[in-house]
Parts: C-alpha cells; sequence; structure tokens
C-alpha cells in the first residue's frame, strides 16, 4: 500500500492560496526531492503531510487512512519529521537527543530494550556524531547540531521520512554522507521526500524530482526530465544552465554564465 | 551521587528542624519519641512538654514544609517543560498568587483554619484559572510565546495580589495580622489536618509528573516536533498546568505564597544532573525539602520568638542566587534562546 497519498490539497492561508490542487503519492523505495523557488509552498506542503497542518480542503492518507484520526503515538511509528529549524531549550546530551526519537517504540519506559539501544547508536555512529554522544547538545556547532537531529529521526526508525532542508547547514562532506544516508533509507523501504534548495544533490540522489511553483506540483518526475534548462529559467525566474556532468554520469546544473542584466538582479532581491 | 548528597542534607535539616527552638529536643529523643508513638517500650526519657512540641507543633510543620517544597519543586519542574524555559515557575506564570486569591477569599468568607478542604480547593482553581489566562494570552496558534508568558504572568500576579491585599483589608482585626503573615509565606499554620488535605492534593500531581518524564522530554524539542516524536503535546500540556496549578493551590493554601523555590530548586540540580525530567523530579523536590527547611529554620529561630514570613526568605536568599545562576548558566551553556 502506498503509504503518504495526497490528494486534492488545497490550502489558503490570509486570503491567498499557498497551495492550488496538489496530488502525490510518496512511494515505497524512493527519494523523492521536492524543489522550486521560495514561496513555492514547499515547506506548506510538507507541514501538510506531516499533519501539522490541515488543509483547507483535499486529504492525507497515511497507510490508508485519513491522517487526522491517526494519533501521535501512531503516526510517529510511520513518519518522521526533520523540521527546518533544530531548537533545543534544555541541555540534553547528544546521546539522550537522539534517544528522544526512540519515544514512540518505547513508550514511556526507559531506553533498554536492546532494539531502542541498537537504533540509537547505529543512528549516532551512520551520521559521524558518536564521538559527541556525552556533549551537552546545546554546546555543538550548528552543523554538529543538525546531524544529531537527522540521528535522531533515523533512530525513530519509520517507513516515511518527510525531511525539510536536511543539508541546509551541513559542509559538503556531510551534505552527501546525509545524502546517501537518506537514499539509503528509500533503498531499503522507506518513502523519503525531502525539500531541497540544491538542485545538483537533487540531481543526484533523488529517484524523482517534484518542482513546485506557485503553489501547484508543476512536475514530477526523474532528474532528466525535471531538469531541463527552459524549464527550470521559467519557474526560477533566472537563467540556468543544465549540462552533462563533467564526471560522465548524471547532471549538472547550473547559473548562466553570461549574466544577462543588472535590473534584473535588483529586482529580484 | 546527588542524590546521597541531596538525601544526607534533607536529613540534617530534619534533625536541626526537630531539635531547634524553645524547647530543644536531641535527636536520639526525637527517635524514641516516635518509636513509642508506633508503640515500641524504648523509654525515650523524655519530658511531656518535649512530646507535645514535636508532635503537634515541630512535626506537622516539617512535613508541610516537605509537601509545600515537593509540591513547588514539582510545579516548577512541570511548568518549565511544558512551557520550554527556566524561568517558569509558579510565582512566574501567575499561578502562586492566582492561588492565593482563591484562598484568601474562602478564609475571608469564613472558612476557619487554613487547614480546612475549602480554602486549598478555592486556591486550585483559582491558580488554574490564573494559569490558564496566562496561557491564553501567550497562545498563538499552537505555539507559546514564552516572553508574553512571563509578561501576562506579571500582570495578573499584580492584579491578584491586589485582590489579596484588599480580602486582607476587609479581613476583622484579629484576624488580619494573621492573614497578611500568611500571604507572604508561613508554615506556622501548620497542623495534622492541614497536612493530610495538601497531602491529598499533592500526591497526585506527583505521580503525574513522574509517569509524563520522558514526554516532558520530548517536549523540549518544540510542541511540533514533540509530536512527530508521538507525544499527544496538547494533553500533555493540559494534564501538567492542571496538576501544576493543583499543587501549588494546595501548597499556597496552606503555607502562603512561597517564591523561588520552584525556579531554584530544579535550576540547581539540573545543572548538577542535567535536564532529564525523569531524574529531575525528585531532585528537585529533595533539593526544595532543603532549601526550605532551612528556611523555616532561619524563620522561626532568628528573631525568636517571633517570627519572619517564610516567604521573604526564600525570596532574599534565592533572588540573589537566581541571579548568580542566571548569570553562570548562561557562561555555561550559551544561553537558552
Amino acid at each position: 500500500m502506498t503509504p503518504v497519498v495526497a490528494m486534492g490539497i488545497v490550502h489558503e492561508a490570509g486570503g491567498r492560496a499557498i497551495l492550488d490542487g496538489i496530488n502525490l503519492q510518496l512511494e515505497t523505495g524512493m527519494l523523492t526531492a521536492l524543489v522550486g523557488p521560495n514561496g513555492a509552498g514547499k515547506s506548506t506542503l510538507l507541514g501538510i503531510l506531516a499533519g501539522d497542518i490541515r488543509p483547507t480542503r483535499g486529504s492525507i492518507l497515511v497507510q490508508g487512512c485519513p491522517i487526522e484520526q491517526l494519533k501521535p503515538a501512531r503516526l510517529a511509528r510511520i513518519r518522521s519529521v526533520l523540521p527546518q529549524k533544530n531548537r533545543l531549550e534544555f541541555a540534553f546530551s547528544v546521546r539522550q537527543v537522539v534517544e528522544l526519537g526512540r519515544f514512540a517504540h518505547a513508550g514511556g519506559r526507559r531506553i533498554s530494550r536492546r532494539s531502542d539501544v541498537e537504533a540509537v547508536e547505529s543512528a549516532m555512529s551512520a551520521t559521524g556524531v558518536a564521538s559527541l554522544a556525552d556533549m551537552s547538545f546545546p554546546t555543538l556547532s550548528v552543523g554538529e547540531q543538525a546531524l544529531v537531529m537527522i540521528a535522531r529521526i533515523l533512530a525513530q526508525d519509520t517507513p516515511v521520512l518527510i525531511l525539510d532542508e536536511p543539508t541546509a547547514s551541513l559542509d559538503i562532506r556531510h551534505e552527501h554522507r546525509v545524502m546517501n544516508l537518506i537514499r539509503h533509507r528509500a533503498r531499503q523501504g522507506g518513502a523519503v521526500i525531502a525539500v531541497l534548495h540544491d538542485l545538483n544533490l537533487a540531481a543526484r540522489y533523488a529517484d524523482r524530482i517534484g518542482m513546485m511553483a506557485g503553489g501547484r506540483l508543476h512536475t514530477l518526475g526523474p532528474p532528466g526530465d525535471v531538469l531541463q534548462p527552459t524549464l527550470l529559467s521559467e519557474v526560477y525566474d533566472y537563467p540556468i544552465e543544465v549540462m552533462d556532468h563533467p564526471s560522465g554520469s548524471g547532471l549538472l546544473v547550473t547559473t548562466s554564465a553570461t549574466r544577462r542584466d543588472g535590473a534584473h538582479r535588483g529586482g529580484a532581491t | 551521587m546527588t542524590f546521597t548528597g541531596l538525601s544526607l542534607m534533607v536529613v540534617a535539616m530534619l534533625v536541626l528542624n526537630t531539635g531547634m527552638g524553645a524547647v530543644t529536643i536531641p535527636p536520639a529523643t526525637v527517635v524514641s519519641l516516635l518509636a513509642e508513638r508506633v508503640g515500641l517500650e524504648v523509654g525515650s526519657g523524655a519530658i511531656g512538654v518535649q512530646e507535645s512540641v514535636l508532635w503537634s507543633i515541630r512535626l506537622p510543620r516539617i512535613v508541610l514544609g516537605l509537601l509545600a517544597a515537593g509540591a513547588l519543586a514539582a510545579a516548577g519542574v512541570g511548568l518549565q517543560a511544558v512551557f520550554r524555559n527556566p524561568l517558569a515557575e509558579s510565582q512566574v506564570v501567575g499561578t502562586s498568587w492566582g492561588a492565593a486569591v482563591g484562598a484568601a477569599a474562602a478564609l475571608a468568607l469564613g472558612a476557619r483554619a487554613t487547614g480546612s478542604f475549602a480554602p486549598a480547593a478555592a486556591a486550585s482553581v483559582t491558580a488554574l484559572l490564573a494559569t490558564f489566562l496566562a496561557y491564553r494570552v501567550a497562545r498563538r496558534g499552537p505555539r507559546v510565546e514564552v516572553v508574553t508568558l512571563i509578561l501576562a504572568g506579571v500582570a495578573i500576579n499584580a492584579i491578584a495580589a491586589a485582590a489579596v491585599g484588599l480580602l486582607v483589608n476587609v479581613a476583622e482585626g484579629g484576624q488580619m495580622r494573621s492573614f497578611s503573615f500568611w500571604s507572604l509565606g508561613t508554615l506556622g499554620g501548620a497542623t495534622w489536618q492541614t497536612v493530610s488535605v495538601t497531602l491529598v492534593l499533592v500526591l497526585p500531581g506527583v505521580v503525574l509528573l513522574a509517569w509524563r518524564g520522558r514526554q516532558l522530554n520530548v517536549l523540549a524539542l518544540g510542541d511540533e516536533e514533540a509530536r512527530h516524536s508521538g507525544v499527544d503535546v496538547r494533553r500533555l500540556r493540559v494534564e501538567v498546568v492542571a496538576a501544576a496549578a493543583l499543587m501549588t493551590g494546595a501548597s499556597v493554601a496552606a503555607a502562603g505564597v512561597i517564591g523561588f523555590v520552584g525556579v531554584l530548586a530544579p535550576h540547581t540540580v539540573r545543572m548538577i544532573i542535567g535536564p532529564d525530567n525523569r531524574v529531575l523530579l525528585p531532585g528537585a523536590m529533595l533539593a526544595g525539602a532543603v532549601l526550605l527547611l532551612a528556611a523555616d529554620l532561619v524563620s522561626r529561630t532568628a528573631v525568636a520568638p517571633s517570627e519572619i514570613p517564610l516567604g521573604v526568605l526564600t525570596s532574599l536568599a534565592g533572588g540573589p542566587l537566581f541571579l548568580w545562576l542566571l548569570h553562570r548558566t548562561r557562561r555555561a551553556q550559551g544561553g537558552w534562546v
């Protein structure tokens, strides 16, 4: 069964349509990258898929069940959500933060079951934060904190992962480490959706790309179909070129070397 | 380690608080008097006045102190977790003075002793109203704006304190002095009846918080993140705020407004053993007990035979210490924002 289905999602806020008729299925074994310019509705769509926001019209089915009928504990065993911002008000240790991801599995009990301990340990070593396990979370750098939060999501061990800019504050090496982890989760049968701003990461790792523009799912398909220069230039309102990657496999997306105008830039910012 | 230290300090406070005062009772006498109570013939050799002082004055006072301290510390732990701010406390978010209004009104309307159930119940109700009012004002969509919450608490405290002042003024002459003394915090009104009423109202709250410890930890991630992790955030918040109001109400009705225990005890313990609510709760309750019993000892012996209000002492000692903790923690943890 398709784990998450979004049907006819329309969302309005402040009299403005943020999302306008989205149909999307998260497929098992597939990493879907959600891309598009600022204000296209990507985060709102993620919020609706996660069950945070109730859409004005349309419905979300999670494993065949309307999302609003599922209790938080049940939902947390099906999908995990990585928010864009990391917040933690108290000085928990890295290990404690990753353990929080096991809440839905361990219920009110202590982390003592073998499966819980294993999930926490393997999530920490996969993200490379095992050596920080006893450090206090607030003392970490922003990038390290982001990795710990990704470890927490991995420890939650859900068939569906909803990730809002998982690589936002990471350096190149960790960017690829995290993308590899996420793709690996998909290969193991996970249904993953991630908002990405870096089109090259999307090109390299995603099984399909959903291009959002103006509250609509403009195009949804394999990277080669979506990453077309004319399509990208139109959606982003900026000259974009796509070429074969020098390594011989995949695509390389870049802005046009010859900038056509200066007024355009002034208007955009 | 920390718990052993805290427990030893509580024991030391018990020895001092049972022993010191107008009538001196050595620890050995206390133990044998207690043994005789439960039917053991140990021959305490205690004189009659020692027994009556211990049994009807000091012990109820100590037990009430333990209950009030436990209630305030536990309420602090709960409120800090649900509002995700180490400054949240019964007194800060308006719960304490909200409770004082109910208790004062019940007392002014003629519920005689502070030990009866009516003031405690009334205090719990008004504490609940005050806390939810502050919460409603501070809530914006699914979020609670902590700064607004604290400012709302300031306003609610001002209104409630004024209402209490008004009630104190309309009270009759003889009643008035003890009334205003109560509003500043005192364990002086302790009887076994007060103790039992307080126990009945405090215990469920402590049990709830202990049971919900892990959920309170998850809440540190934020409301939405906690829900993503499987916590029913709305229900948890209602439960914890209600428990905190009930505990604070019982404590205030019995012992008046005692500030800073609910913020100081959890904060100190958190700095030593970390923020895990499952160990923080018992730790903070023990630390609160030490703090309150020490304050009460000073309160009744420093200027004997008269007393210094307990709330005055806890604020006097707790305020500056709190400022220092604030400064130190900000440096060590890089702030709370």
